[in-house]
């Protein structure tokens, strides 16, 4: 039925209503983070979206391995059996090493190292939001991914998850401007914190004192403070220091090892004992 | 359903997929607000059936999809929808030129909103590009309509605007 005024009171009074809706899932959904199976429900509608927008560039990758020729297949795969080769010859040294560290460690009666599980993800080509450094991965709950789960790559540290529904999530870049990351330099052992600027390549380092001994050039590794992140990834190198003599602390920042805006695969990391888990999701 | 909300559905998840669709680094600052434009064009064309409801419920989409606070987007978005709903009427006849500067302050006002709570959040961008999408919108909601109107004209039985 078609009328000529459409009920004009109610439809402020349902703006209205609404208005408040909104205010209220925001206050619930920041401050007591209650909204998660709701998104969760959300993303799941929305993840056929996203896999089809991600569907052309999958097919160019799927094209791309079949189209390829006997040529360069063989190529690749002499290259790889090289690198695999090298790669088992540095593991085999690391076996070692890592036996001995245990031999020290019961020795000295300290904590074991925690053991690591990893899973491939592969990262859905769809945009964001351009303010923030957020990715959406194929992995989600259903393979047991948890929030803050960290995420890494070949070359370093990516990001954590921040949401996760059943098929897919949402991680945050550790370039995001509300991640922050405990590190600690390699070189020295310095432990700081690296806070996410908003810039793809760029990281600060806050609340370093003018008289510590950090160089152009030093990498930072996780230092594992805090039990989010595994200690030991590398998350990124000093390109920049500016000790200015009126600032109360030296001006650092840094560059993402990982390469975050081209990798396509990343790394799930499940690192924590299950108390630890229990204790973020304790403290969440 | 009848035929014309089911076009209204089909468009609103094309643009959807519009707004996740990968851009180029430089393309990424203009991006129209895809969802609003389509929105927008449907309460004014059916008023009955598409408002500030179906605007909030796309807005937590939205919301849903950039990551943000649940209700960011969808508030924003329902208070564009609903000055629009309650103006439809005028603004059926306006001129085209005339409706794009409209959206463009209304867009204007969605993006502040939006701005608003990131800067409660503590993240809010610092560069004035933020607001180019409300420019790029508006300068392709001639288009935008032409292209929904002729949709609807083509797949809808019955046309009453």
């Amino acid at each position: 039925m078609q009328t000529l005024f459409l009920q004009g009171p109610s439809v402020t009074l349902r703006a209205l209503t609404l208005v408040i809706a909104s205010i209220g899932l925001m206050t619930l959904d920041h401050r007591w983070g209650q909204m998660e199976n709701v998104r969760n429900a959300m993303s799941s509608v929305l993840y056929p979206l996203q896999y089809t927008i991600d569907l052309p560039i999958r097919l160019y990758h799927w094209a791309d391995e079949t189209l390829s020729t006997h040529q360069t297949l063989l190529e690749n795969n002499r290259r790889l059996e090289d690198l695999y080769l090298e790669n088992r010859v540095r593991l085999q040294k690391l076996d070692i090493l890592e036996k001995e560290n245990l031999r020290l460690r019961e020795l000295l009666r300290a904590t074991p190292k925690v053991a690591e599980e990893v899973l491939i993800a592969e990262i859905i080509n769809v945009d964001v939001d351009p303010y923030r450094q957020l990715i959406i991965i194929n992995k989600g709950s259903d393979d047991k991914v948890y929030i803050s789960q960290p995420i890494i790559e070949a070359q370093g540290v990516i990001g954590q998850t921040v949401h996760v529904s059943s098929t897919s999530s949402t991680v945050m870049l550790i370039t995001d401007a509300s991640h922050a990351i405990p590190v600690q330099i390699d070189r020295t052992g310095l432990r700081a914190v690296a806070f996410g600027t908003g810039k793809i390549d760029q990281l600060d380092l806050r609340h370093i004192p003018h008289n510590a001994d950090i160089r152009k050039g030093d990498t930072l590794i996780t230092s594992g403070l805090g039990g989010r992140f595994p200690a030991n990834y590398p998350v990124a190198v000093i390109t920049h220091i500016e000790r200015s003599p009126d600032e109360a602390f030296v001006t650092v920042t840094a560059e993402p090892l990982a390469l975050l805006d081209r990798s396509r695969e990343v790394l799930l990391v499940w690192h924590n004992q299950p108390q630890t888990t229990q204790d973020i999701d304790d403290e969440r | 359903m009848n035929a014309n909300t089911r076009i209204a559905v089909i468009t609103i998840i094309g643009a959807f997929m519009l707004s996740m669709m990968p851009l180029p680094d430089w393309a990424q600052d203009f991006r129209p607000d895809w969802v609003t434009l389509v929105l927008i064009y449907w309460t004014m064309a059916l008023p009955a059936s598409i408002g500030v409801t179906i605007a909030w419920c796309a807005g937590l989409m939205l919301d849903v999809s950039h990551g943000a606070l649940l209700g960011q987007h969808a508030l924003g978005l329902m208070l564009v929808i609903y000055i629009i709903h309650v103006q439809h009427q005028r603004l059926r006849v306006a001129s085209l030129v005339q409706q794009a500067i409209l959206i463009l302050f209304l867009l204007l006002m969605k993006q502040a909103i939006v701005l608003w709570v990131s800067g409660i959040m503590g993240h809010a961008p610092d560069s004035w590009l933020y607001f180019m999408p409300s420019l790029s919108s508006a300068l392709l909601w001639p288009w935008v309509y032409i292209i929904l109107r002729d949709l609807r004209r083509k797949f809808a039985l019955k046309t009453h605007y």
